[in-house]
């Protein structure tokens, strides 16, 4: 183990020094040759060179060309995956959790099992006020109407439909992706009056209004209560996401006869994690099972939907998905840049002569380097840019052709781009520096030596 | 123009040491024109290396006009050569995928010429060796001879005070080799001091002076303005 350890650190420190060593001989060959860069005459004498070496021109650009269309390629598709498991996601606050009253398993104080928990809002004020809890509402479901009310019609003119009816606290909307388009959502003080305020999704007014109809300050009669519009909503979610109507809990409570009572208690924890937002939820458990005569250990008293641990368990995977591809994608470049080196190495001890003739012209030995180093940019950046556009391409393709539901709008975004290019120039000049090096070290008089 | 004094050299050889010049001294004066002969093994190649500053000595002086060519850096070194030395090789090596014009002009690149203005100028030199004709053909398309003559075009181009040749005639015919000759002889005639390294008396014989290696030493022709047989012989 010790032994691991410590050949890491080894491994490790090795790496830097070769690193910072390379990168600072890199650095010291751009001060004094900075010229050559923007010099148009030494570019035009690196692409003499590489179309007198066709061959090696047509591996090097094959072996990088793939390295970072794989990257590339593999990179759009891991932001994908990503962006398609968010939108999965996104019909709900990522960050919600919901908590349902359910009936109890669990013989407690001499209950029975099976009994049926009911909130209140006394409940929804001290969940209200437990650290962490960023915004809370509760949900009253009107008596006699199934679940989530859908059953009661809501009426207007001679027009009828059911529509999802959600009698809730001001904050509710912060557990949905709703976009309000006109009005507001309901208010503090639509609960603390109980007035009879509506906030409805577009295909309910659509249901019941004209095109171009104004909706807001429109009443609506919902399960035989008639209800004032002071919102429309919109959902990416779809229409499912719309079809619904939100009142405030409190009017619902005192004209459906629900005294006080809740079924269920939905918050958001802000940017928690896992386990604070674990906490959370075993804090405001704690005071329910206190108030209801329920087991705290009960696992089936108060159904919990958390999506925070769902998220974060789906982020992990696909971030874990996306370093993976990376590893990949990078490992395949480094092959090729490595491919670059070698052939580049290759053809310096082809052109031992060449360079030896340039020697004893008068090219300083960081000349040389700069032009073998220049050849490996050029070459590299070339071969890159076709990879990144095949790749990027591809990655377009994929997108418009909606492979899957967990792939969306794959591709790199313009800095990875950038990015990208200069990770390439720099790869370049890291495939061109030990065989330049090789290259300055070639000895004019060994190199002229007739045969 | 050029001097050596006692320049020694020795190459490692396993662990002893190979004693290649041994107190070489000799002067040449500007505007000479001057064979360096020896048999194989006499140390002229190295001789041709260190006074092309392509090779360092261990011991002595070597003064390149008023300066001391002595552990130079390599930088430094490529600049003199650059600006001081025009080489001319048996093999020629002219770079094979460039032109005649872009071979003469490769030494101004190297002393940051544009393109447009080294080019007009090797036009020139290709002229002045007659192959104004040939500036567009690779080596390969040319015989020895123009490829020597494209060679001592590019060792001129760089105005080089003295021009060193290693067995300029080495690979050429007797009739090509005498026009080679002649064509040094009219460029030493323009002042450019021109060192010949040879083991052919033919060539040597072109000469104003001989200096012979033995054994890495020098045993005849050494001094300046000496004696000069061969050109009271053609006077």
């Amino acid at each position: 183990m010790i032994f691991f350890v410590v050949a890491g650190i080894l491994l490790g420190i090795a790496l830097l020094v070769g690193v910072v060593y390379t990168v600072g001989s890199l650095v010291w060959l751009l001060i004094q040759q900075w010229r050559d860069v923007i010099s148009f005459d030494r570019w035009s004498e690196v692409l003499v060179t590489i179309k007198a070496n066709k061959l090696r021109t047509a591996l090097t650009t094959i072996s990088v060309a793939w390295g970072i269309f794989v990257l590339v390629f593999l990179l759009g598709l891991g932001r994908g995956l990503n962006q398609g498991a968010r939108h999965e996601f996104a019909r709900e606050a990522t960050n919600g959790v919901w908590l349902i009253a359910t009936k109890t398993s669990v013989p407690y104080h001499g209950y029975d099992v099976g009994r049926y928990i009911t909130f209140d809002n006394r409940d929804y004020e001290r969940a209200k006020t437990v650290k962490g809890v960023d915004h809370i509402s509760g949900q009253y479901y009107i008596q006699g109407a199934a679940f989530t009310g859908s059953s009661m019609m809501t009426k207007r003119g001679g027009k009828a439909n059911t529509f999802q009816i959600n009698a809730v606290h001001a904050d509710a909307v912060y557990l949905t992706n709703h976009v309000i388009v006109a009005g507001r959502f309901l208010g503090d003080a639509d609960i603390a009056q109980k007035r009879k305020s509506i906030v409805v999704g577009k295909p309910v007014v659509d249901f019941f209004f004209k095109p171009g109809e104004q909706p807001i300050g429109q009443w609506l009669e919902v399960a035989g209560v008639p209800f004032q519009i002071v919102g429309v909503f919109t959902d990416e979610g779809g229409e499912d996401q719309e079809r619904q109507i939100y009142m405030p809990v409190s009017t619902a409570q005192l004209a459906f006869s629900g005294n006080d009572k809740l079924g269920m208690l939905e918050l958001t924890a802000g940017n928690a994690g896992p386990a604070e937002v674990q906490a959370i939820v075993d804090t405001i458990k704690g005071q329910l099972s206190e108030r209801h005569g329920f087991s705290p250990d009960d696992p089936q008293a108060v159904h919990v939907h958390n999506n925070v641990e769902q998220f974060q368990r789906f982020s992990m995977m696909f971030w874990m998905i996306s370093v993976f591809v990376v590893v990949i994608g990078l490992g395949t470049l480094a092959a090729g840049v490595v491919g670059v080196s070698n052939i580049m190495m290759i053809a310096v001890k082809e052109r031992t002569k060449e360079i030896g003739v340039r020697k004893a012209l008068g090219a300083t030995p960081s000349s040389i380097v700069f032009m073998v180093i220049q050849e490996a940019v050029f070459l590299t950046g070339i071969a890159g840019l076709l990879g990144l556009s095949a790749g990027v391409g591809l990655c377009e393709l994929i997108g418009r052709a909606h492979v899957s539901d967990f792939i969306l709008n794959p591709g790199i975004d313009l800095s990875t781009g950038i990015a990208a290019t200069l990770f390439l120039v720099f790869a370049g000049a890291l495939a061109g520096f030990f065989p330049a090096r090789a290259a300055a070290r070639v000895n004019p008089i060994h190199a002229l030596r007739d045969q | 123009m050029l001097r050596l004094n006692k320049v020694n050299k020795y190459y490692r050889v396993g662990t002893h040491s190979l004693h290649v010049l041994r107190d070489v001294d000799f002067e040449v004066s500007d505007g000479e024109f001057v064979a360096i002969m020896g048999a194989s093994g006499s140390g002229k190649s190295t001789l041709l290396n260190i006074l092309g500053i392509l090779d360092d000595y261990d011991s002595g002086e070597y003064w390149l006009g008023d300066t001391l060519i002595r552990s130079l850096s390599e930088k430094k070194s490529a600049n003199y050569r650059n600006r001081f030395i025009g080489f001319v090789f048996q093999s020629f090596n002219l770079l094979p995928f460039k032109t005649a014009l872009e071979n003469v002009a490769l030494p101004l690149y190297y002393q940051g010429v544009s393109r447009r203005k080294r080019n007009q100028i090797a036009e020139q030199y290709l002229d002045r060796v007659g192959l104004r004709d040939w500036a567009d053909h690779t080596p390969s398309e040319m015989s020895g001879g123009q490829k020597q003559r494209v060679a001592i075009a590019r060792a001129l181009i760089g105005k080089p005070r003295l021009i060193l040749a290693d067995e300029p005639t080495g690979a050429l015919d007797s009739e090509t080799s005498r026009q080679i000759m002649d064509l040094m002889a009219e460029i030493n005639k323009t002042g450019i001091t021109v060192l010949v390294v040879t083991h052919d008396p033919e060539v040597a014989s072109r000469t104003q002076r001989t200096i012979r290696l033995k054994d890495g030493k020098v045993v005849d022709g050494a001094g300046a303005h000496e004696s000069h047989p061969q050109m009271q012989a053609a006077t």
